[in-house]
């Protein structure tokens, strides 16, 4: 019990960010359209390539004297991640560009 | 610029480091912003946007900014190696995201969400070895990261492959039971390397074994579901991606990360339960009663189908005054929506009344239809929602229903034992007559027969959606 009420109070920032997000999240997107459903789904989507912070500060800080196998996996996780960004913003976007079109 | 500013806790915190964590509650606002106006038509555009530019903001201020624990920068060398890795994503992400053909968008929302999935896994892996033994939070946002990474990761690359027409659904009674020991196996391995003593230099093994485990895992769990249900999938496993991205921002106490990912996995979240809810089943039903040819194939004697001429039917179409055309895969697979919307306007020249039911998981994924129909200038308000269209059919003359199969099954309705049974259905078979076109007489995505094509009032016309589309309106034209 004591463990879980200092492991409570140790990240206790992180857990208030996850408790209220999880609220955001929902009433962000609560009432959409279903004919907005894929293009959210994607927009989301990219969104969720956010995880190329990390693969910058992983690379950013990676130490470059030696070739290591861990180097080139951290690149790998940049260009997946950057792919996840890129591709799915631009996906996102041309789907929407066609609703644009026929709105007059 | 990097000026010390104070200390806080004993720690020294600059100008740089401040501006860093501005940027990251921008950077986190604008998502939510984003995200929101996504939800909007009128807006939609702008809010991805929004988004996009939130994520630029915080990569750029991280290469700038970012100090690891010792307090040093991102030098130089890195910076060049980082902008060639971003480079090479971006150039291949964007002319893959223009070049792809509009049917193939669900393929591509689950090839990108499958590389976020590995992204956050390979960091989760690299990361492990900089963690402390009996540190239980740093670990366990390390494992959980990297066992739902890995699971997004391999699980969207089998999704892809299933909607690109490459994976067949492989489905045995034992899989259940074999899935639920590898989930049981990846847990356990989990725990054990999160309260293991043993500091992580000694773990390796461990970690590749969890790795390994996680990917077989997600590969295991999208097999056996079956083509009706990849929507659903799609959207659980773009969840995933966002609550991996979440664990990786644990790890290096990064807000955006957390926020952002949280966001995208608390939506997605709700996402799938809407197309669980479109479709009647629960999620658990969706992942462990996988659809199969079983049961209702039917015993009964089913009838004929009744081809119809092409001439009938523009003849049956033109001196129509209520007509609703029912999309599905078909449509799309055929590339038919610039064709139906000819057909569409013919008619509507005529004076019929033209309409379009949307059934919430017609095609491979929730709004496709909208997006296709979208694509041939189909104007907004002829796209009528299954529920609003429902009432009307009894008063339609002709359902025309194009390469859609179980979205228009009656025996969703009518027969308990159909593996569809309950799901929500366009009441097609309640109109007067229907047309339905077809490029065979196998059977729909579900594999389960469809007893409105063998209907007393309905009529086939066999062909490439398309290329019966066409001759339809060239018929129409000589009429």
């Amino acid at each position: 019990m004591e463990q879980i009420l200092q492991f409570f109070f140790t990240y206790k920032e992180a857990i208030f960010i996850i408790a209220l997000s999880i609220f955001l999240g929902i009433e962000v997107i609560s009432n959409v359209p279903s004919v907005l459903h894929t293009p959210l789904m994607s927009g989301a989507n990219a969104i969720s390539g956010v995880i190329i912070i990390g693969g910058i500060i992983l690379v950013g800080h990676a130490d470059l004297s030696t070739f290591s196998l861990n180097l080139v996996l951290g690149i790998l996780a940049l260009i997946f991640g950057t792919l996840n960004v890129v591709g799915g913003f631009a996906v996102t976007d041309r789907m929407l560009e066609m609703f644009k079109k026929k709105k007059k | 610029m990097d000026k010390i500013l104070g200390t806080i806790n004993g720690m020294e915190f600059t100008v740089g480091d401040t501006l860093l964590e501005l940027s990251y509650l921008i950077a986190a606002l604008l998502f939510v912003v984003g995200l929101k106006l996504l939800s909007h038509p009128e807006t939609a555009r702008r809010g991805n946007m929004w988004a996009a530019s939130g994520m630029g903001l915080a990569m750029i201020t991280t290469l700038l900014l970012h100090k690891d624990a010792n307090g040093a920068g991102i030098s130089l060398t890195n910076v060049w190696i980082i902008l060639c890795a971003i480079g090479v994503g971006a150039a291949i992400g964007w002319i893959v995201a223009r070049k792809v053909k509009m049917t193939a968008m669900p393929q591509l929302v689950s090839l990108y969400n499958a590389t976020g999935g590995g992204a956050s896994m390979l960091v989760a892996l690299l990361e492990y070895p900089a963690a402390v033994a009996g540190n239980i939070g740093s670990l366990l946002v390390t494992v959980l990261g990297l066992i739902i990474g890995a699971i997004a990761f391999s699980g969207s690359l089998i999704a892809f492959g299933k909607l690109d027409g490459r994976v067949g659904d492989i489905m045995k009674p034992f899989m259940t039971y074999l899935n639920l020991v590898l989930l049981i196996a990846t847990l356990a391995m989990g725990v054990y390397i999160v309260i293991s003593p043993n500091p992580p230099s000694e773990m390796l093994w461990a970690i590749y074994a969890l790795t390994a485990l996680s990917l077989v895992y997600g590969v295991m769990f999208v097999m056996p579901i079956g083509g009706a249900d990849m929507p659903v999938v799609i959207s659980l496993l773009n969840s995933f991606t966002g609550i991996a991205a979440a664990m990786a921002g644990f790890i290096y106490n990064n807000q955006a990360m957390i926020l952002g990912g949280i966001l995208v996995g608390a939506a997605g979240m709700i996402l799938t339960l809407l197309m669980c809810k479109a479709m009647n089943r629960s999620l658990l039903n969706v992942i462990i009663g996988a659809f199969g040819g079983g049961g209702a194939t039917g015993d009964k004697d089913q009838g004929v189908m009744k081809e119809i001429t092409l001439s009938d039917a523009s003849v049956l179409l033109s001196y129509s005054q209520q007509v609703v055309i029912v999309p599905g895969y078909g449509l799309a697979a055929a590339q038919a929506q610039h064709v139906c919307r000819e057909l569409d306007e013919l008619l509507s020249s005529k004076g019929v009344n033209v309409r379009y039911a949307i059934h919430p998981v017609a095609g491979r994924m929730p709004g496709h239809m909208n997006v296709l129909l979208a694509e041939a200038d189909v104007p907004y308000g002829q796209l009528v929602e299954m529920e609003s269209i429902n009432p009307d059919m009894p008063g339609t003359d002709v359902t025309v229903v194009i390469g859609a199969n179980d979205v228009v099954n009656p025996a969703a309705l009518t027969d308990p034992s159909s593996p569809i049974a309950g799901m929500p259905i366009i009441k097609a078979h309640e109109s007067k007559n229907i047309i339905v076109m077809k490029r065979g007489r196998g059977k729909g995505y579900a594999g389960i027969e469809n007893e409105l094509f063998f209907d007393d009032k309905t009529r086939l016309l066999f062909g490439n959606a398309k290329d019966s589309l066409q001759s339809l309106v060239n018929e129409i034209k000589s009429l």
